[in-house]
């Protein structure tokens, strides 16, 4: 798009005249990050309201999940391998990153292959994967499982704490919390999931939606078309994110999900366990699975009381409104994962409060 | 096999008397080095800079430079960013017992690169060997002298001043962190390392006082730096996001990972904030060698968030730039 144009539709943005205030929902961290850091949600008309969704992999995960990867390696001297955002996530007792600083060998990696290369040049350790994502991330975590078992790798094992997000948008409307009117879908997930994984938004509850880019043109553009969409009554999905997202989504992407994977309950942070909302690894891959593998006994799962991340995730406060937001919680002693994670909605607004 | 630093290379014995001599000595000249306890110095007149950095980069070789010419380049920078001309460097060298010698030769010679082109003598030095393990490979402090001439670029900074960066940033940083972790996706990347202080003595003599106030963009990147500047000041700094100039391939890894180059550290980058009738003109003159060839205006000084940096987006938002609280670390998706 032109700068003219790109300025053009700024304006009709900020001069928007709403009929009657609006709740929108941005399901994806990427976007939530994207409104602040292009200025977009800077510009938001009067009464339009933007609502973080549960879309940020690290937010979402339950502190039993890194509870359990802790203890794996406490009791089995494993090495966890994880993307860098995890790492000063506050788990029950402890984060990967005070672990670290006390001498636990934990690896920071930017791609799961990059752990399973750990593992081919050193056997005499046991590498574990903290498999922590969304339908963006699992199918490389697929790839990589795949080629682990072809390799015969049998010191490379995966902590699944994957998740769908698709089921997790339906329990938030189910739950009825919080008022949304229209959803702006997460393009990464889409090009995977593809559109029509999204059609139970319009039919079953129906609120129309947009599937959006992230560039500052998709997402002024996202939510002009969602509000227009709002406004005339027209329940339905917009896709545009043609250029990538079909409606089937990438097959080959999803043959490998379902090679590897069952789909399962999981447990998300705030919100509770969603049925059908989880990945696990298929039984015959029990190797593989760090869970099976390392049995541990499991201690006692402790959330701090006073922080609000539950509701920020369920959409129901926004992060200034819990009374630990940017006093007792900040980036540099994060109480909760919101404020970790650079998708976090309390990182966000943190980072962009003025 | 190539021939190594031992623990005797730095004991003030023989092998050390053969380093200094045939290797160091050699390539930085005989008659800038000064053999005696200290060297001995004709500054000139007016008043003295006097500035040290210590220089510890993983790795030492890297594409665009190498932890020699960072040495050099670093120091001469600190001192012409306060509007002076840097004259003499010392080499203050801890090498890893077991460092390749080969090594070593090449991080003098490009050092003796970086004082020749930057007009610089190195006239001191002090070479210490630690066991293996102590440091990794080799860690360089380099101190230096500059002469404060007519002009200084420490002055009252005002509403309505313009800033002005001297290329693209990031650079470094960016490429560092892909080369560290070995991204495939990333070339085309290279340091921007260069000494900055033939520009901005040009600038100084031309345009003086109107030259406000001038910081090389080192860690924590043009952000961090404005930060500092701006931070329990009456002012704000504003950025113009579609006037930054960052190159394609630093945009391209940062959004993958996450990053923001306007963090990311620079060593050839310098921010000046100068009277804003005078910008354009300044810019003329940095546009004229090389490290000010993509120099441009980005921004201004104004009173909307005092204290604080913020940048206009291409949206026309605003968004504040803050202090860094952490390292910038990757993300999942």
């Amino acid at each position: 798009m032109e700068k003219d144009q790109l300025i053009k539709y700024s304006e009709l943005l900020k001069n928007y005249s709403l009929k009657r205030p609006l709740n929108i929902m941005e399901v994806c961290g990427t976007h939530t990050v994207a409104f602040f850091h292009t200025g977009v949600k800077d510009i938001f008309p009067e009464g339009l309201n933007l609502i973080d969704g549960p879309g940020c992999p690290v937010c979402v995960t339950a502190n039993g999940y890194l509870d359990r990867a802790i203890q794996i390696q406490k009791e089995h001297e494993v090495v966890l391998a994880t993307f860098g955002d995890m790492i000063k996530v506050p788990a029950s007792y402890t984060s990967l990153q005070k672990l670290k600083s006390e001498g636990v060998r934990i690896e920071i990696v930017y791609s799961p292959m990059d752990a399973l290369e750990i593992a081919k040049k050193e056997k005499d350790i046991e590498i574990v994967f903290l498999s922590v994502g969304f339908e963006t991330t699992i199918p490389t975590e697929a790839v990589t499982l795949k080629k682990a078992i072809e390799e015969n790798v049998n010191n490379f094992s995966i902590l699944t704490g994957n998740k769908l997000t698709p089921p997790a948008v339906d329990a938030l409307l189910t739950l009825g919390e919080v008022k949304i009117d229209g959803f702006i879908l997460p393009g990464h997930v889409s090009i995977i999931t593809g559109s029509d994984n999204w059609q139970f938004l319009p039919k079953k509850h129906s609120k129309p939606s947009v599937i959006s880019g992230f560039e500052p043109k998709d997402l002024i553009m996202g939510t002009l078309r969602l509000v227009q969409l709002i406004e005339n009554g027209e329940i339905e999905i917009d896709n545009l994110y043609k250029e990538v997202v079909t409606e089937e989504g990438n097959r080959l992407a999803l043959g490998f999900i379902e090679e590897l994977f069952d789909v399962t309950d999981a447990n998300w942070r705030g919100i509770g366990v969603i049925p059908g909302s989880g990945l696990k690894l298929k039984d015959k891959f029990s190797l593989y699975d760090a869970e099976k593998k390392f049995p541990v006994t499991m201690p006692e799962e402790v959330e701090n009381k006073s922080c609000r991340c539950g509701e920020i995730l369920r959409g129901l406060i926004t992060p200034p409104e819990c009374p630990l937001f940017g006093t007792v919680c900040t980036p540099r002693e994060p109480v909760g994962a919101c404020m970790v994670s650079f998708e976090g909605s309390c990182s966000a607004y943190y980072k962009y409060r003025k | 096999m190539d021939e190594k630093i031992l623990m005797a290379h730095g004991n003030g014995g023989e092998l050390m008397g053969t380093l200094i001599s045939d290797l160091i000595v050699d390539i930085f000249g005989k008659d800038s080095v000064q053999l005696d306890d200290s060297a001995i110095v004709e500054p000139g007149e007016g008043n003295l800079v006097f500035t040290t950095d210590t220089y510890t980069i993983t790795p030492i070789f890297f594409e665009g430079g190498d932890i020699g010419q960072l040495a050099v380049n670093g120091t001469v920078n600190d001192i012409a960013v306060m509007g002076a001309e840097p004259k003499f460097l010392s080499c203050g060298l801890v090498l890893e017992e077991g460092f390749d010698i080969s090594s070593l030769r090449k991080i003098l010679l490009s050092m003796k690169n970086a004082v020749d082109y930057a007009g610089v003598r190195i006239v001191t030095g002090d070479t210490k060997v630690v066991e293996k393990g102590s440091v990794d490979k080799i860690f360089i402090n380099t101190s230096g002298i500059g002469m404060m001439g007519k002009y200084s670029f420490r002055n009252e900074i005002n509403p309505g001043n313009a800033v002005i960066v001297n290329g693209t940033i990031g650079d470094h940083g960016i490429s560092i962190m892909a080369e560290r972790n070995k991204l495939s996706f990333s070339k085309g990347l290279s340091s921007d390392s260069a000494p900055l202080n033939h520009m901005l003595l040009a600038v100084g003599e031309k345009f003086g006082s109107s030259v406000r106030f001038v910081r090389d963009a080192t860690r924590g990147g043009v952000a961090s730096v404005l930060n500092e500047v701006a931070g329990s000041r009456d002012f704000s700094i504003k950025l113009i996001e579609e006037k930054l100039p960052v190159r394609a391939e630093v945009n391209g890894v940062c959004e993958i990972l996450g990053l923001d180059p306007l963090y990311a550290a620079n060593e050839g980058k310098a921010v000046l904030i100068t009277d804003s009738g005078k910008a354009e003109e300044i810019v003329k003159v940095m546009r004229t060698f090389p490290e000010g060839r993509d120099a441009v205006v980005i921004g201004e000084i104004d009173l909307d968030f005092p204290g604080r940096v913020y940048i206009e987006t291409y949206v026309k938002g605003k968004r504040i730039l803050p202090l860094l609280q952490e390292d910038q670390l990757p993300r999942i998706c």
